[in-house]
């Protein structure tokens, strides 16, 4: 079935998106990540124009997210004060993201810098969570070897702390604001939630136990998102609503059964699994900026 | 409209033309509904005589459709440091979004380079390019026709229009799904031995219709209210999916 989608001005299968939807929203679910990094190269390589993919998929995101979120609650494993304060800074984060946006999209070289975005911080993320999950591994597989106790790091050393009880965390409210607020401005630029930032930051900087980050992050990946999608359909009327529909059912089922897939695994193979996509996701995207693209020029519309 | 016509048929005044055009066309709207998937526009007529055609000269027929006008960036991408980006750009000041050109013959036999560049006919002579500020401008817009035409947004059919008799033509043309909206102009020419003899413009408007139309209204009229709702939708199906799995567990 072809749908003419009336915001992007393209004709698509409506199969095509339903798929592609549903098949995010497993990973959504699974991992607590939005499923953006996905959705919006895939929905570049469809031939969707990159502002409407940029806005309309963070649109999806938000349903996902939500579907994704209150199976989490059901299992009380969202922390809503961390939720809380990650998304002030979230908040923050997504305006300025927005602004940086719509001057280099004028510029030109808005691509340019969310396939860069898309490379440092998936290389970065992916290549960490590899090899520390793979130590988990390793270390869970040898019988008697006792875990590491979490260390005591600078997050610990700053003022303003809050007790997380979900968490089970006594720390600074400024380093979650901190990585709210960067996750934000990436989440605007790149037309994500955030997640795959979000859940190796709280893993690993704020020590969160991996069960409550995938609720927690998926709470305030939706706040974000939903505030993502305000700011790009007022400023560029560029979210498509009816792709965005078609890829929100297959999301909202999906994210469903990804989190029934999440609870019955362990926590290392999550993240490595993670890890995997995200690397494979930035080689790609890596590829493409090194080698020389077969066509050199693109087209644009001026001023817009 | 009419006073253009009217214009045009007195700046290339023959004192009472020998031949003349008379077209009709399949339709004379295309409506972008939600189903959309391209459309054919079949444009047909016939050359009406007030003498018997002169046997020394060859007759061609050249159809022309064209979207309406928008400026167009094309930006080049160069190696800097290790990476490919976005390094020149030239901008277009107006370039069809979409256009066609079918032709009874190949467009050198039917058509003079001088009546071309007057008229503006072909591909490369319907973009204006001007305000060119790098050397190898030309490349640039190489690159839009070349960009266009594999989206199938510029068409040259040489050949496709069907000349019977020297009387009846028939070509049909068709509109990809990618179509945007506005006043479409369908404009056909009548040449002998390559000077335009005559000449006959006319208006397809394509517009959104139904959902379409209140969708792109509204996002655009209304920008936060569509914000709303499109958040509105994504909460209820989210919660909705879980609803139902929810009890299904159950």
């Amino acid at each position: 079935m072809i749908i003419y989608l009336p915001i992007a001005e393209v004709s698509v299968n409506a199969f095509l998106l339903l798929g592609l939807g549903g098949m995010v929203g497993v990973l959504s679910g699974m991992f607590g990540v939005g499923g953006g990094f996905l959705i919006t190269p895939l929905l570049f390589f469809i031939g969707i124009p990159p502002a409407v993919a940029v806005a309309t998929s963070t649109n999806q995101i938000v349903a996902s997210s939500i579907s994704g979120v209150l199976a989490h609650f059901k299992r009380k494993t969202v922390d809503l004060v961390m939720g809380g304060v990650l998304m002030a800074g979230g908040l923050i984060g997504s305006a300025i993201g927005v602004v940086i946006f719509n001057y280099l999209r004028a510029q030109g070289q808005v691509d340019l810098l969310v396939q860069l975005c898309y490379v440092i911080f998936l290389g970065a993320i992916g290549a960490l969570m590899f090899v520390e999950s793979l130590r988990a591994i390793r270390r869970a597989s040898k019988p008697g070897a006792v875990p590491v106790r979490r260390k005591h790091n600078w997050v610990h050393a700053l003022p303003f702390k809050i007790k997380f009880r979900v968490s089970g965390l006594y720390i600074s409210v400024i380093p979650p604001i901190m990585v709210g607020m960067v996750v934000g401005i990436l989440a605007a630029i790149m037309g994500v939630g955030g997640g795959f930032i979000m859940v190796p930051a709280m893993i690993y900087i704020l020590g969160m136990p991996t069960k409550v980050v995938i609720g927690t992050s998926l709470l305030q990946v939706i706040f974000v998102a939903g505030f993502t999608t305000m700011l790009h359909a007022t400023t560029n009327q560029t979210v498509d609503v009816l792709l965005a529909v078609l890829l929100l059912i297959g999301g909202v089922i999906g994210a469903q059964v990804g989190t029934r897939i999440g609870l019955k695994m362990k926590a290392e193979q999550l993240r490595i699994l993670l890890a995997m996509l995200v690397l494979l996701v930035c080689g790609k995207l890596a590829f493409d900026l090194l080698v020389m693209p077969s066509e050199l020029y693109s087209l644009g519309v001026r001023g817009a | 409209m009419m006073l253009r016509l009217i214009a045009l048929l007195m700046l290339l005044a023959l004192p009472a033309k020998a031949e003349e055009i008379v077209l009709g066309l399949s339709r004379d709207a295309v409506a972008i509904t939600v189903t959309f998937q391209g459309s054919d526009i079949i444009v047909f007529g016939a050359v009406s005589r007030n003498a018997p055609a002169p046997q020394d000269s060859e007759l061609g027929v050249i159809v022309t459709i064209a979207g309406p006008d928008e400026p167009v960036t094309v930006r080049r991408k160069a190696r800097r440091m290790g990476i490919w980006v976005n390094t020149d750009a030239v901008d277009v000041s107006a370039a069809p979004s979409f256009y066609a050109v079918a032709t009874t013959a190949p467009i050198t036999e039917i058509l003079r380079d001088v009546e071309d560049l007057r008229n503006r006919i072909t591909i490369p002579r319907a973009i204006r390019a001007v305000g060119a500020t790098v050397p190898d401008s030309a490349a640039f817009t190489e690159a839009l026709i070349r960009i266009k035409t594999d989206q199938n947004l510029y068409q040259m059919l040489e050949g496709a229009v069907q000349l019977d008799q020297d009387t009846l033509f028939r070509s049909a043309i068709s509109l990809p799904a990618t179509l945007t909206e506005g006043d479409y102009t369908a404009h056909i020419y009548l040449t002998r031995d390559g000077v335009v003899i005559d000449d006959y413009l006319t208006t397809i408007p394509v517009s959104k219709v139904g959902l379409e139309r209140w969708l792109y209204n509204l996002a655009h009229t209304q920008a936060f209210l569509y914000g709303l709702m499109s958040l509105a939708i994504a909460a209820g199906a989210g919660w909705l999916a879980s609803a139902v799995f929810g009890m299904l567990r159950r």
